[in-house]
């Protein structure tokens, strides 16, 4: 971004006050995650930089809230943890099946109503989350599903599918339609075409909506606080109340964990947008 | 002759274009099974549930299915003076069956919600029965009336005569702070307890002011990464990709840490002498805490779109601009500007949405002037178990939210989301 050496002096120094501006704004952006990490190895009990951590002692870091997060008595996180992981894993799946299909018959253009149908699908991504919640809340407890992994993973696949349609839907987009063709004339049945030609060509589409879903049944609270009971319990519903009760490092432990799975699926995420556009043969 | 030339057929002897209608309907039924489960899913589990909401919110049957008899006889009655012995002798019946089942309390507080001062004649009239001092023989209308001095007062029949049909607005009127009047006219709820009404203001003036937040923050640096060269732009779009996959809650709770009073930014503030050490402000629990929060949270949901429009400017347009005469200002306000528009209002009608919905993080960070319309909803699920009422309020809310996403279709298309 160096400018031209003819530039007037009032340009100049917009340009430098434009270039303040955003790093400020970047700095805004990043910098909250950052906090987290230093304080979770605090070995006092409070939230805030302690003096010995100020001056780098190294007395005044710790392991000890992540032992606490790990082996604590009464520790909630195993639990909740291996909860978590079961209903996403299980929302997962149910929204990349439900949304794949349903972006698969969205991109054909003998598809009727196609905007409206559209819009219904996308909904529950657009509805504020009480309210699904307070909907979801109303179904699940009519038919007897509410306080089980069955409810909530149900309530995560109709929050995920959005997700996956939207992403499979735009990789659709740029699909071409004759390699289809091409082999169904070669004699292949339409379910031996989709598996071997569809949907190695839509995967990366597939999987990165299938990371957004995970995240969503991951990182959900609203919905999950309506419908869980004692047994359900999940991260984020443990975060939450531990950020509204007692707040202690141990929750800043997690936090850096969470951070650090985030890390590692933004890069999937980003790799598999980078093959799917080579795929596609987008050059950037 | 026109018709036997033009008429082709296919092989199988049926004319072309009939076999064209047949495949094309074909086709239509095939993509339309692809969508059907989760359309299908999705109905029951979750329009159909929100379609319920609605009734929930105005069904009023409980005290029309408590008082049959009592209804059934005011339908003769005009409402203007105390009513006939006809209605006495109903409600008596009707109050005698709830006392047997043991329900007379959820009429007495019901009741009572209509107008105050029922709960304690319900419950003495249950006493009179209870001790069979009703004698039916005798008027019903007079003895009734003996219990309690507001039994003569025509205003509390008049009050019952109101809760007599199954539906009722009341709970949509109580989300705006008003009522029923006892003439059965809409009026207002007194000055200092309107609080729902500075509620949905409050939320729309966050909502909006966090989206304008947004646009002021966002717009740079979208140009930003639009305009640096990829290798550098890709480093500089991890600052906005990973707080966009981080944990709600996790972000929430940095900015608990940040803002609190013995927190970074007090610090920080303090270091630089802009406040005084033993005079740090709040800046967490009211509304500033949940401006910066969402901010923060909502900013990649605005820089996102505007990057992948600002993508596909050409920066020659700049430079023809410029080399016309423009100045740089000129050039980025006629040529620049208006080509983005379609990116501005992408992003700032998806943050408004989010914005006007939210729950975690004001009710981490909101306290009690920070709270939105949705804390409310969720109090009055989880603790007033008013169940029709944060219904009538979810809807109300979900009427606003679903005309934004109307025109969000409108102009943007909901198949043009961008997800990083």
């Amino acid at each position: 971004m160096a400018l031209p050496s003819y530039t007037e002096t009032r340009y100049r120094i917009w340009h430098y006050f434009y270039i303040a501006i955003c790093t400020f704004v970047f700095f805004f952006l990043i910098a909250p995650l950052f906090v987290i990490f230093p304080l979770s190895f605090n070995a006092e009990e409070f939230l805030v930089f302690s003096e010995g951590m100020k001056r780098l002692d190294p007395d005044a870091f710790s392991f000890r809230w992540y032992h606490e997060m790990v082996y604590g008595t009464k520790n909630p996180w195993g639990l909740a943890a291996k909860n978590s992981f079961i209903i996403a894993i299980f929302a997962t799946i149910g929204s990349i099946i439900l949304g794949t299909l349903a972006a698969l018959g969205l991109s054909s253009r003998h598809m009727p109503y196609k905007g409206m149908i559209m819009a219904i699908l996308i909904s529950p991504m657009i509805v504020p989350l009480i309210i699904s919640g307070v909907a979801i809340f109303f179904f699940m407890a009519k038919v007897g599903l509410a306080a089980t992994h069955t409810g909530i993973v149900l309530a995560h696949i109709i929050l995920g599918t959005p997700f996956v349609v939207i992403t499979v839907t735009a990789t659709l987009s740029g699909f071409d339609h004759s390699v289809t063709r091409a082999a169904a004339s070669l004699g292949s049945n339409p379910v031996n075409t989709f598996m071997k030609i569809t949907l190695p060509l839509i995967l990366p589409g597939v999987i990165s909506g299938g990371l957004f879903a995970f995240v969503t049944s991951f990182d959900e609270v609203v919905v999950v606080l309506f419908l869980a009971g004692l047994e359900n319990t999940t991260i984020p519903v443990q975060m939450w109340t531990g950020l509204r009760e007692q707040l202690s490092p141990t929750i800043l432990a997690v936090a850096t964990c969470l951070i650090l799975l985030s890390t590692l699926i933004l890069i999937s995420a980003e790799l598999l947008r980078r093959r799917s556009e080579r795929l596609r043969g987008i050059n950037r | 002759m026109s018709s036997e030339t033009k008429q082709i057929l296919t092989t199988d002897g049926i004319p072309l274009e009939v076999s064209l209608k047949k495949a094309e309907k074909k086709n239509k039924i095939k993509a339309f099974l692809l969508v059907a489960p989760l359309l299908f899913f999705l109905f029951i589990t979750y329009v159909f549930p929100i379609g319920e909401m609605f009734t929930r919110s105005v069904d009023d049957k409980m005290i029309t299915n408590m008082l049959p008899k009592t209804f059934k006889a005011m339908e003769k009655w005009d409402g203007k003076e105390l009513p006939p012995e006809e209605v006495f002798a109903g409600f008596y019946l009707d109050y005698k069956v709830l006392i047997e089942n043991q329900t007379q309390g959820k009429l007495g507080q019901r009741l009572n919600k209509e107008k105050n001062g029922f709960n304690s004649i319900t419950k003495k009239l249950m006493r009179q029965i209870k001790r069979n001092k009703i004698d039916e023989s005798q008027s019903i209308k007079e003895q009734i009336m003996k219990v309690h001095k507001r039994w003569r007062n025509v205003e509390y029949w008049q009050a019952i005569k109101r809760t007599a049909p199954p539906y009722t607005m009341a709970k949509y009127l109580k989300g705006m702070d008003m009522y029923y009047a006892a003439d059965g006219s809409i009026a207002q709820v007194d000055e200092d307890r309107r609080i729902h009404r500075i509620l949905w203001l409050r939320t729309l003036e966050i909502a909006l002011f966090v989206t304008i937040f947004c646009f002021l923050m966002g717009y740079p640096i979208a140009h930003l990464l639009a305009t640096l060269p990829m290798k550098y732009s890709n480093l500089l779009m991890i600052c906005v990709l990973l707080p966009f996959w981080t944990s709600l809650l996790v972000r929430t709770a940095s900015w608990m840490i940040l803002l609190q009073q013995q927190g970074v930014v007090n610090d920080f503030f303090v270091m630089i002498g802009l406040v005084a050490d033993d005079n740090r402000p709040e800046m967490m629990y009211n509304k500033v805490g949940t401006y910066v929060a969402m901010t923060q949270i909502l900013l990649p949901f605005m820089v996102l779109p505007l990057y992948s429009v600002m993508k596909t400017i050409s920066p020659s347009l700049m430079r023809a601009g410029k080399s016309l005469g423009g100045t740089p200002f000129v050039a980025f306000w006629k040529v620049y500007f208006p080509l983005t528009i379609p990116g501005i209002g992408a992003g700032c009608l998806l943050v408004f949405i989010l914005a006007i919905g939210y729950y975690i993080t004001p009710a981490l960070v909101g306290g009690a002037s920070g709270t939105l319309i949705s804390n409310q909803i969720a109090y009055h699920m989880k603790t007033t178990l008013d169940w029709s009422f944060a219904s009538a309020m979810g809807l109300m809310l979900l009427s606003g939210v679903l005309v934004i996403y109307w025109i969000y279709n409108k102009l943007v298309g909901v198949d043009n989301i961008k997800l990083g």
